[in-house]
């Protein structure tokens, strides 16, 4: 397994392992890190990361926005905030979403920068929440 | 010449002191543990963001300044100066918050010389007490340090966005941070890190052939954009949890000097009250024996 992934948070390292391949959140779409690639830097949205090892799905995590840089032999996924798939909580997300959502209605029409930003984040949180519960019950 | 049942007293109340400072010792030390494996922790993210960073200021490095993002390439005007301080939120930690005072107190003088305006951003009761009976014109804003419990990264957000929307706002146009570097338990080292515009570390000799072909999705300058604050953000968590790792340094080395103290205070006590009682004794005898002989 050549390709060797890190994802980091701030707080901490999560993974460094070897996989076959991971599939990331891009901003634009999802990528995946495979083995002999062009190197490649790209932001992420808040998504799943798959990593595989054959064809199979090992492990996924859930990154809440960041940023990844891709070589041929690494790939390192600097997240906003990261967690396995498994230890994510429906409930938790929902109130986050309630609160995100209780702030967009009070935010000033006017300030784009702020529109951008709890956009951004209320995208990732719902992300979750799908990951989570799967896409139906959005 | 002091009573017996003085020294009795003040021997009991110097061990009842040493008992202390021993415990916050013994606190400080597993708190220095565990906020030194927290840095440890927080580097692998500090490295790689720095990589990033270095590449992309690479990629864009052939542009002119004027159209680089402000955060790197400062809002091309050096009047306003913004200058956060890092301390602890409680004492008896030795120099450890009189060092970053002093050091911000010179850079203040520094730069008020040079005609420049300064605010002041103290992160930390203790700083923020004294600067802002120091200079309360210049506090912009005080924000509570850790108060005894793990560095959050939402602390480092928090100052981070702060220094954003004022540098947005154009309120200041440089800033920098002052904090102790955790050098070992005995030494902190206050260290004036510039943050605006921000020092890129070079590494021209380092892959400069992956760098050339390196892909950016989005463009370099959108990704710049969004980079630049999180690596802002990074650099105030990475100097918090040097800062919080020397104050508990800071504070088992003043705690193991005081609880030394105590005992030598102690051992001269004692033996000023043995001296006392041994003269009181002999005293005693004198008088029994010149009475005795009187009769």
């Amino acid at each position: 397994m050549p390709l060797r992934i890190e994802i980091v948070s701030p707080e901490k390292r999560l993974v460094d392992r070897q996989v076959d391949m991971a599939v990331v959140p891009g901003m634009e779409g999802d990528i995946a890190a495979m083995p002999d690639r062009a190197p490649l830097m790209l932001q992420l949205r808040g998504g799943v990361v798959a990593l595989y090892e054959g064809d199979k799905i090992v492990d996924r995590y859930f990154v809440g926005g960041g940023f990844a840089d891709m070589g041929a032999e690494h790939c390192t996924i600097l997240a906003d905030s990261a967690q396995l798939m498994s230890e994510l909580s429906a409930d938790d997300a929902r109130d986050r979403l309630r609160d995100l959502e209780t702030t967009w209605a009070q935010i000033e029409p006017n300030d784009t920068d702020a529109h951008d930003r709890l956009s951004r984040e209320i995208q990732s949180v719902r992300a979750e929440l799908e990951a989570v519960e799967g896409p139906a019950s959005v | 010449m002091a009573s017996l049942k003085e020294l009795r007293g003040r021997i009991t109340g110097v061990k009842s002191t040493r008992k202390i400072t021993n415990a916050m010792k013994m606190v400080a030390a597993s708190k220095l543990r565990r906020a030194q494996s927290q840095a440890e922790a927080a580097r692998p993210y500090a490295e790689a963001m720095g990589r990033m960073m270095a590449e992309l200021a690479a990629a864009s490095r052939g542009a002119d300044a004027s159209s680089l993002p402000t955060l790197l390439g400062g809002t091309g005007k050096d009047q306003v100066h913004l200058v956060v301080v890092l301390t602890s939120d409680r004492g008896l930690a030795g120099g450890f918050n009189a060092n970053i005072v002093r050091s911000a107190r010179q850079l203040i003088r520094t730069l008020r010389d040079e005609g420049r305006t300064v605010r002041l951003l103290p992160v930390g009761r203790k700083g923020a007490d004294i600067l802002a009976k120091e200079y309360p014109d210049l506090v912009v804003e005080r924000v509570a340090g850790t108060e005894g419990r793990d560095v959050g990264f939402d602390k480092a957000e928090y100052v981070g966005k702060k220094i954003v929307a004022m540098l947005e706002a154009g309120e200041i146009d440089r800033c920098t941070l002052i904090y102790n570097r955790f050098v070992n338990a005995m030494t902190q080292i206050a260290i004036q890190l510039p943050l605006v515009p921000l020092s890129v570390a070079e590494n021209d000799n380092a892959a400069p052939a992956e760098a050339a072909q390196y892909e950016f999705e989005p463009d370099e300058a959108t990704l710049l954009a969004n980079l630049l604050p999180r690596n802002l953000q990074v650099q105030i968590f990475s100097a918090l949890l040097e800062s919080a790792a020397g104050e508990q340094g800071a504070r088992m080395t003043a705690m193991d000097n005081a609880s030394r103290n105590a005992s030598k205070a102690i051992d001269r006590l004692s033996q000023k009250y043995n001296r006392t009682r041994q003269a009181n004794i002999t005293n005693e005898l004198i008088e029994i024996i010149s009475g005795a002989e009187a009769v």
